[in-house]
């Protein structure tokens, strides 16, 4: 009706490129896909004994951190050292907006101090829309977290980490259990999995974490976690976060654990080969029992590993100086 | 400002609700009143005559919620700046909700608004008085007071009462000097937190949802607490198909209430929020298309009596940020004309109940007696030409505030004269 910048016209530079990384949505399967070929390659960078490509020599990353985080901020920075960029780590949940400082005045100080990439996380949904819509033309973001909208390369690693263990995505049943309420990472991973053209998606969980016409995202809703489990190929646990006990949204975390919390007896109706995994960090004994954080199915720090690749293949797709298109452009940097 | 001269208003079209005038006849003022409608009075002889030939003549439109901005918030706007606005839109009655700062919870406050407005002389203003002592929801304000203090009606503004004991208490009292109060139907616990309508867009945006819910629980709260007490409510900004269905319900059983509509709600939806649009996070929130489409309905059936601008002007700096954190709002006095005429063009309303709803539908909420074209009454009058296209742009706003998400839309409908007890307060070549 109204018009207005899309995200899929903020993300895309006139020639088709990632510009920003703001959400999976709008995004075309071809370009998933390449982050993903992208990622494999990056993923023996690791291995190597010095652990760096060039491909971001030159370049700043600032990690601008409005709401705290411990590892996506940690697996950012080493994604963009292991590219050779220079990185900038600001908490500023600590410091400027508190200040009195907004927004805006915080991102054009950053501007002035030649930075190439915002990689931003913040409480609200559509922070990293806002702030690609008045980042200098030079300007690339990558949306770490926005309120509950969207975490992009954390849906991302999930499909790498899924392609890696299953293939192609079409005849994959794939449930998303818990919170999906609140939850930014279970949109991206829907949005990336529908995209991707899996199967059929499930959501599980108590109608209190689920969104309003929940299913409009292309989505099964099932409200008992054994029935919504059953024949599963991937099984996806999302974050509790405490707080949901004292707005009435929960009793108690007993009761979550019992109805929700998964359990190698409550994975049994799963298939045989399927993966556990969960985003971290996990409260054990409330989403999932330790036998199974643990256990031979979770995938769980693999998921950590493959971050880092993933987040080096967006970071090297906005920024690079090489070109990317093709696996050999990688390999050829190597040593 | 031309003093007040004798005017004709010549060779236009004539639409008067109140007297269901529907034709074309000439209009002649003098001592900023309505003289004559038809042939002038022996003998009279205008010190102006103006041409309105191809244009419609309407009483000046009464807007029932503009946010003037001043007292308090003067970066936003001014009462200057709107009221001027205000002429430019063909609309000569505006009532200023009491979130000012100060709140318009004592006679001084409403005074100082009274007293600004009349200075630059662009505009009726009529202050709402709090209902609330500072909007607390808690001690009611002196109402006899306020209403001598030139408040026509009380309101919370957009800060609901969550105590129902005190809002009862506070329809009690009001009623005991027949004033009716304003309530912008929102439950306080249900819209916690929430920015967008809680549905498909929301949920899909990840954005904080107000449900439907918040609007039905505290209509049906209202309505039983009017119809305990006797008390004439107003509900100020419907947005819910199932609202106005509650409130069609309650006027069929006679209970005394009204509603209005604000009228981008008739033209937007949550979908306009895609993109997290700052320009569209509004209170209430957009709805649905089946919403959009039973609050037309029930505009048309006269469910809803009025239609206003809700404007909300701003400072650039209140929309820079996060949807979330953007101060929810439309800058829309100069579109509630023309959005109106949109309805007319849609088939929605003809011309004339389009022109009910922004004066006599008012008035009637109001209980004064603006928003009529008789002999005898004050000369408030918006001229405007119904077939003038234009485009909504920073340079044609006059509007301190350029938040809306009309710019850069076509407009059709444009105001050639406004006149406000008989003097041109707004004139384009």
């Amino acid at each position: 009706m109204m018009s207005h910048a899309n995200a899929h016209d903020l993300q895309l530079d006139p020639a088709g490129h990632l510009k920003h990384l703001l959400t999976v949505e709008g995004l075309s399967r071809e370009l998933l896909t390449e982050v993903l070929d992208q990622a494999e390659g990056f993923l023996g960078v690791a291995q190597q004994a010095v652990k760096k490509v060039p491909l971001c020599r030159g370049k700043v990353v600032a990690n601008l951190f409005f709401e705290t985080s411990t590892r996506t901020r940690t697996t950012f920075e080493l994604a963009a050292k292991r590219l050779s960029a220079d990185v900038l780590n600001l908490n500023i949940a600590a410091s400027a907006t508190t200040k009195g400082e907004t927004l805006l005045d915080t991102l054009r100080n950053l501007e002035a101090m030649q930075v190439d990439m915002f990689v931003v996380r913040h409480a609200a949904s559509g922070a990293a829309h806002f702030i690609a819509s008045q980042a200098a033309p030079h300007v690339s973001v990558i949306n770490a977290g926005d309120g509950r909208h969207a975490h992009p390369t954390q849906g991302m690693l999930d499909m790498f980490t899924i392609r890696r263990h299953k293939g192609a995505f079409e005849n994959l049943r794939i449930a998303i259990v818990g919170d999906i309420l609140h939850s930014r990472v279970a949109r991206s991973q829907i949005a990336a999995l529908n995209t991707l053209g899996t199967g059929e998606i499930r959501v599980i969980g108590p109608r209190t974490l689920m969104p309003a016409q929940v299913e409009s995202l292309g989505v099964r809703v099932f409200d008992d976690l054994r029935e919504g489990v059953r024949d599963a190929d991937v099984v996806i646990m999302l974050r509790l976060q405490r707080e949901r006990m004292s707005v009435a949204l929960l009793p108690s975390e007993h009761e979550y654990f019992q109805l929700y919390g998964l359990t190698e007896e409550r994975l049994s109706t799963a298939r045989p080969d399927a993966i556990v995994m969960h985003p971290g960090p996990i409260n054990r004994g409330v989403e999932m029992d330790t036998q199974v954080a643990d256990g031979p199915r979770s995938v769980i720090l693999e998921q950590v590993s493959n971050g880092i690749a993933v987040r080096m293949a967006v970071i090297a797709m906005c920024i690079g100086t090489q070109n990317l298109r093709g696996q050999s452009a990688v390999g050829g940097l190597d040593d | 400002m031309t003093s007040s001269k004798k005017i004709s208003i010549v060779n236009g079209y004539l639409i008067d609700p109140a007297s269901g005038t529907d034709h074309e006849a000439d209009l002649h003022l003098a001592d900023g009143r309505v003289l004559a409608i038809g042939a002038p009075p022996a003998g009279f002889q205008p010190d102006v005559v103006l041409d309105a030939h191809g244009l419609v003549v309407c009483p000046g439109l009464i807007d029932l919620s503009a946010r003037l901005r001043e007292p308090g918030h003067e970066q936003k706007a001014t009462i200057a700046s709107e009221t001027r606005a205000a002429a430019a839109a063909g609309i000569t009655t505006l009532c200023c909700p009491p979130d000012t700062a100060p709140i318009i919870d004592t006679p001084a406050v409403a005074q100082l608004i009274l007293r600004t407005a009349q200075r630059h002389g662009l505009a009726r203003v009529l202050p709402v008085g709090a209902i609330t002592q500072g909007l607390d929801g808690r001690h009611i304000t002196e109402m006899a007071a306020l209403k001598q203090a030139g408040c026509p009606v009380l309101s919370q503004a957009d800060r609901p009462i969550r105590n129902s004991q005190v809002l009862m208490r506070a329809l009690d009292y009001a009623a005991t000097f027949g004033l009716t109060l304003f309530l912008q139907p929102q439950d306080a616990d249900l819209s916690e937190g929430g920015c967008a309508h809680e549905g498909r867009v929301a949920t899909r945006l990840g954005l904080p949802g107000i449900p439907e819910a918040a609007e039905t629980v505290a209509v049906a709260r209202a309505l039983a607490l009017a119809e305990q007490t006797g008390a004439r409510i107003h509900f100020r900004g419907l947005s819910s198909a199932r609202g106005a269905e509650m409130l069609a319900e309650a006027r069929r059983r006679g209970i005394p209430a009204s509603g209005d509509c604000s009228v981008h709600q008739l033209f937007l939806t949550e979908d306009d929020v895609y993109g997290f649009n700052a320009d569209c996070h509004v209170i209430p929130p957009l709805r649905t298309l089946a919403d959009r489409q039973a609050l037309r309905t029930a505009v048309a059936e006269g469910a809803i009596q009025a239609l206003c601008s809700d404007h909300q002007p701003h400072d650039a700096d209140a929309k820079q940020a996060p949807f979330p954190e953007t101060a929810p709002g439309i800058s829309a006095l100069e579109t509630l004309l023309p959005l109106a005429l949109a309805l007319v063009d849609e088939g929605v309303l003809t011309l004339s109940a389009a022109i009910a709803r922004l004066t006599t539908g008012p008035t009637a909420i109001l209980g004064h007696d603006l928003g009529r074209l008789a002999p005898g009454r004050p000369a408030d009058i918006c001229c405007f030409d119904p077939a003038e296209t234009w485009v909504l742009s920073p340079e044609t706003l006059v509007s301190q505030g350029q938040n809306t998400p009309f710019l850069g839309r076509q407009l059709r409908g444009r105001v050639r004269w406004t006149l406000l007890g008989g003097r041109i307060v707004h004139e384009r070549a």
